[in-house]
C-alpha cells in the first residue's frame, strides 16, 4: 500500500478530475423528528453536496451493485419465433466518493458469494467491476458494532481511502487508477509526525465504540441454543417486514418473478431482494411454508449471519454498521438479539 | 382488437367483462381508463361488454365481472346476486368491495337512523350498515386499493387470460417503502400502518411522504400488536391509531380490538 497525504481543499480538484463519470455519495437528507441529520448515498452533481462528515447513511450503498429490483431479461414473440434479450444495466464506471470501512467490508462480503463463487452472478459482477471506490474514515454511532465483527477497517475492496488529519487527508493508496489520480494533485509523503497523527487518529477512534457483539464461539453457542426461548421472544416484536434486510449492506436474498406483458407478446424477469422475514419467503409450490412463524424466520437470518457464513467462508455476514438494528421500528438489534441468545440480556 | 387471440402460438379464448359498480365513487374504473399508454393492449386483451364509464352497449354476457363498491342498499344485494349468477369469476375491485371501503366510516356509530338523520336529513333515501361483497356472494378474487393500482390490475388480468396463478404480496408496504430508499415515516414523525398492510401499492402514499392508511388492508400475519406499540413510543394516541385502522375496513377486526368495550360503538359490525 502507498500513503500520501494532501490538503483539504485538494480534494474538490480530485472531485473534478474524478467528474466525467457519475459520481454517488453521501448526501444530507433533512433531518429526523428529533432533529437528528440524516444522510443518504446519491448521485451528486457537484462537490459542495457531499457530506464527507456523515454519521451513517439509512441506507446501504447495496443498491449500486445489487438493486432492489432488476430486469434480468426480457422476451419478444418475433416472426420467426422469438428472442431474448440479456441487459446487465451497467451503462458507466461509477465513483463512489465516501464510503465507510464497514460498506467497503460489505461489498467484499457480497463478492465472496457473488463473485469469487462457482457462478459468479454477471448483473453484480458487472457493476462491481465497475466501480471507483472513495473511503472515508467515520465517527463511530451508537449503533456501530463493526469493532466486534472485525470491519472497523478496510484491508481491501477500495481504490483510495482517507483519513481526516485536521487540515489535511492522510491516503491510502490500493489501486494504480487511483494513483495516476493523485499524481494530478498536490500530495506529498507522509512527515514522520502526519504518521504519528494518523496512528493516534485510528487508535483514538476505535476507543470510542459503545455497540458489542460478544462473537466469541459464535457459531456453537448458536447450534446450542437453536431451540432458546429468545427466538420466541424476539419474534413477537418482529414485525416481519423486511426492513432489516433492505437497508443491510450484505443481504441478498431475492426472487425472480416473469411477467408476460399486456399484448402477450413480451415478457420479462425481474428479479426483487428479498427477505428472510417475510412471511412468504420460505413458502414452497403446494402452499407449504417451512417457517411459517415469524421467531422461525428471526432465527434463520441470525443463523445465516452469524453461522452458516461463517462455516462456508470463515467469516460473518455481519460487518456491524447497525443499520437492521436502527431501522427496526421494533427495537430489534443484533447485540441484544446476541446477548439474549447468550443468555446474557 | 385483433380477431384471435394468441400466446406463445396457442390460440386464447378473448374473455368477456363486465365492469360493475355499487355504492362506491367510481374511481377503481377510471383508474383503468387512465392509463392511455396501455388501454389499447387491455382492450385486445379482453372484451369488455358492460362498462358505464367507458361505453354505453351493455350486455350480461360476461365471464369476468369486476365489481367496485359496497353494499349499502338492498337492491343491491339483489344486483350483486345477479352479477354472481351471470359470472364465471366474480372479482372485488378496489377496497369497497373488499373490505367496505371508506364508506362502512359509518358503520362506526351505533344508531344508523342518526347517520342518515345527519347526513340526508329528512330526505328520504335507503341506506343500511355497509357490507363488502363477500358478505352475500362468493368473491373470486380481491384485488385490493384505494384506489386500485392499474399496473397491479394489468397484471392481474393478463394472468387470468394466461391462465397462470394471481398472486398478492403477503408481506407488508414496508418492503416496498425500503426498497423505494424512503426514509421511515416514524423517523420523521409520521404515524404510519405501512408495517401492517398488505404491500402491492409499491408504496404510493409513503412514497409521496404520506403514511398508510391501510387501504389494502392487512398483511398476513400482521403483528398489530407490536405497531400499536411502536405508535405509542413515537407518541402517537389510540385515537389516532383507530382513525386510520377504520379508515377502509380492511382492519375492522384490529380496531375492534383496540376499541375499549365501553366506548364500542357500531354494535351491529357483522361478525366473520
Amino acid at each position: 500500500m502507498i500513503f500520501k497525504v494532501f490538503k483539504k481543499q485538494e480534494l474538490a480538484r480530485l472531485y473534478e478530475l474524478l467528474a466525467v463519470n457519475v459520481i454517488v455519495g453521501p448526501v444530507a437528507k433533512g433531518n429526523d423528528r428529533n432533529g437528528k441529520p440524516l444522510y443518504d448515498f446519491d448521485v451528486v452533481y457537484d462537490f459542495d453536496e457531499l457530506a464527507l462528515d456523515y454519521t451513517q447513511t439509512v441506507h446501504s450503498p447495496k443498491r449500486f451493485v445489487l438493486p432492489y429490483q432488476e430486469t434480468l431479461s426480457t422476451f419478444a414473440i418475433t416472426r420467426e419465433g422469438w428472442e431474448k434479450h440479456v441487459d446487465i444495466n451497467v451503462y458507466r464506471p461509477l465513483v463512489f466518493f465516501g464510503m465507510h470501512a464497514c460498506d467497503i467490508n460489505a461489498l467484499n462480503k457480497l463478492d465472496l458469494v457473488l463473485a469469487q463463487s462457482t457462478y459468479p452472478n454477471p448483473y453484480y459482477m458487472g457493476k462491481r467491476k465497475n466501480l471507483f471506490i472513495i473511503g472515508i474514515d467515520c465517527n463511530p454511532e451508537p449503533q456501530c458494532f463493526c469493532r466486534s465483527m472485525g470491519t472497523d477497517s478496510a484491508i481491501h475492496g477500495f481504490d483510495l481511502f482517507l483519513t481526516d488529519l485536521g487540515g489535511k487527508y492522510f491516503a491510502e493508496i490500493l489501486s494504480a487508477t487511483a494513483f495516476d489520480l493523485l499524481s494530478q494533485i498536490k500530495c506529498t509523503d507522509p512527515s514522520a509526525k502526519e504518521l504519528a497523527l494518523y496512528k493516534h487518529t485510528t487508535k483514538e477512534k476505535s476507543t470510542r465504540y459503545t455497540a458489542t457483539v460478544d462473537t466469541s464461539d459464535l457459531t456453537k453457542i448458536l447450534d446450542l441454543e437453536f431451540e432458546s426461548t429468545a427466538w420466541d421472544a424476539w419474534g413477537e416484536k418482529c414485525l416481519s417486514c423486511g426492513t432489516c434486510a433492505n437497508v443491510c449492506p450484505t443481504c441478498y436474498c431475492y426472487g425472480v418473478e416473469e411477467h408476460v406483458d399486456l399484448d402477450l407478446q413480451h415478457a420479462n424477469k425481474t428479479k426483487s431482494l428479498h427477505s428472510c422475514n417475510l412471511i412468504d419467503f420460505a413458502k414452497v409450490a403446494g402452499g407449504h411454508n417451512f417457517r411459517p412463524t415469524s421467531a422461525s424466520r428471526l432465527k434463520y437470518r441470525y443463523y445465516h449471519k452469524h453461522r452458516g457464513f461463517v462455516e462456508a467462508f470463515e467469516e460473518s455476514l455481519c460487518v456491524g454498521c447497525g443499520r437492521c438494528g436502527a431501522a427496526c421500528l421494533a427495537d430489534i438489534t443484533p447485540p441484544a438479539v446476541i446477548a439474549s441468545v447468550r443468555g446474557k440480556e | 382488437m385483433s380477431p384471435q387471440l394468441s400466446y406463445l402460438g396457442v390460440p386464447l379464448a378473448r374473455p368477456k367483462v363486465g365492469f360493475f359498480e355499487l355504492s362506491s365513487c367510481e374511481g377503481c374504473q377510471l383508474q383503468l381508463l387512465n392509463n392511455e399508454a396501455t388501454l389499447l393492449d387491455f382492450l385486445n386483451l379482453v372484451e369488455i361488454v358492460n362498462f358505464r364509464e367507458g361505453m354505453s352497449e351493455r350486455a350480461d354476457t360476461y365471464d369476468i365481472a369486476f365489481v367496485e363498491g359496497s353494499v349499502t342498499r338492498k337492491d343491491e344485494i339483489a344486483r350483486l346476486t345477479a352479477i354472481r349468477k351471470n359470472a364465471k369469476i366474480l372479482v372485488a375491485l378496489g377496497s369497497c368491495a373488499c373490505f367496505g371501503g371508506v364508506n362502512q366510516l359509518k358503520n362506526r356509530f351505533r344508531d344508523l337512523d342518526w347517520v342518515k338523520k345527519e347526513v340526508y336529513g329528512d330526505f328520504p333515501i335507503e341506506t343500511m350498515e355497509v357490507h363488502p361483497l363477500k358478505d352475500f356472494v362468493q368473491v373470486d378474487l380481491e384485488i385490493f386499493g384505494c384506489p386500485i393500482k392499474k399496473e397491479e390490475v394489468e397484471r392481474i388480468v393478463t394472468d387470468l387470460v394466461v391462465g397462470k396463478a394471481v398472486h398478492h404480496p403477503e408481506y407488508p408496504v414496508c418492503m416496498e417503502c425500503k426498497a423505494n430508499e424512503n426514509i421511515c415515516l416514524f423517523e420523521l414523525g409520521e404515524p404510519c400502518l405501512g408495517p401492517i398492510t398488505r404491500a402491492g401499492c409499491d408504496s404510493w402514499c409513503t412514497s409521496n411522504r404520506r403514511g398508510c392508511w391501510g387501504c389494502r388492508g392487512p398483511a398476513e400475519g400482521a403483528n398489530f400488536k407490536q405497531l400499536e406499540e411502536i405508535m405509542h413510543t413515537y407518541g402517537f394516541s389510540s385515537e389516532t391509531i383507530l382513525d386510520r385502522l377504520e379508515c377502509f375496513g380492511g382492519f375492522a377486526s384490529f380496531a375492534d380490538a383496540v376499541r375499549s368495550p365501553n366506548k364500542k360503538t357500531p354494535a351491529r359490525r357483522k361478525k366473520s
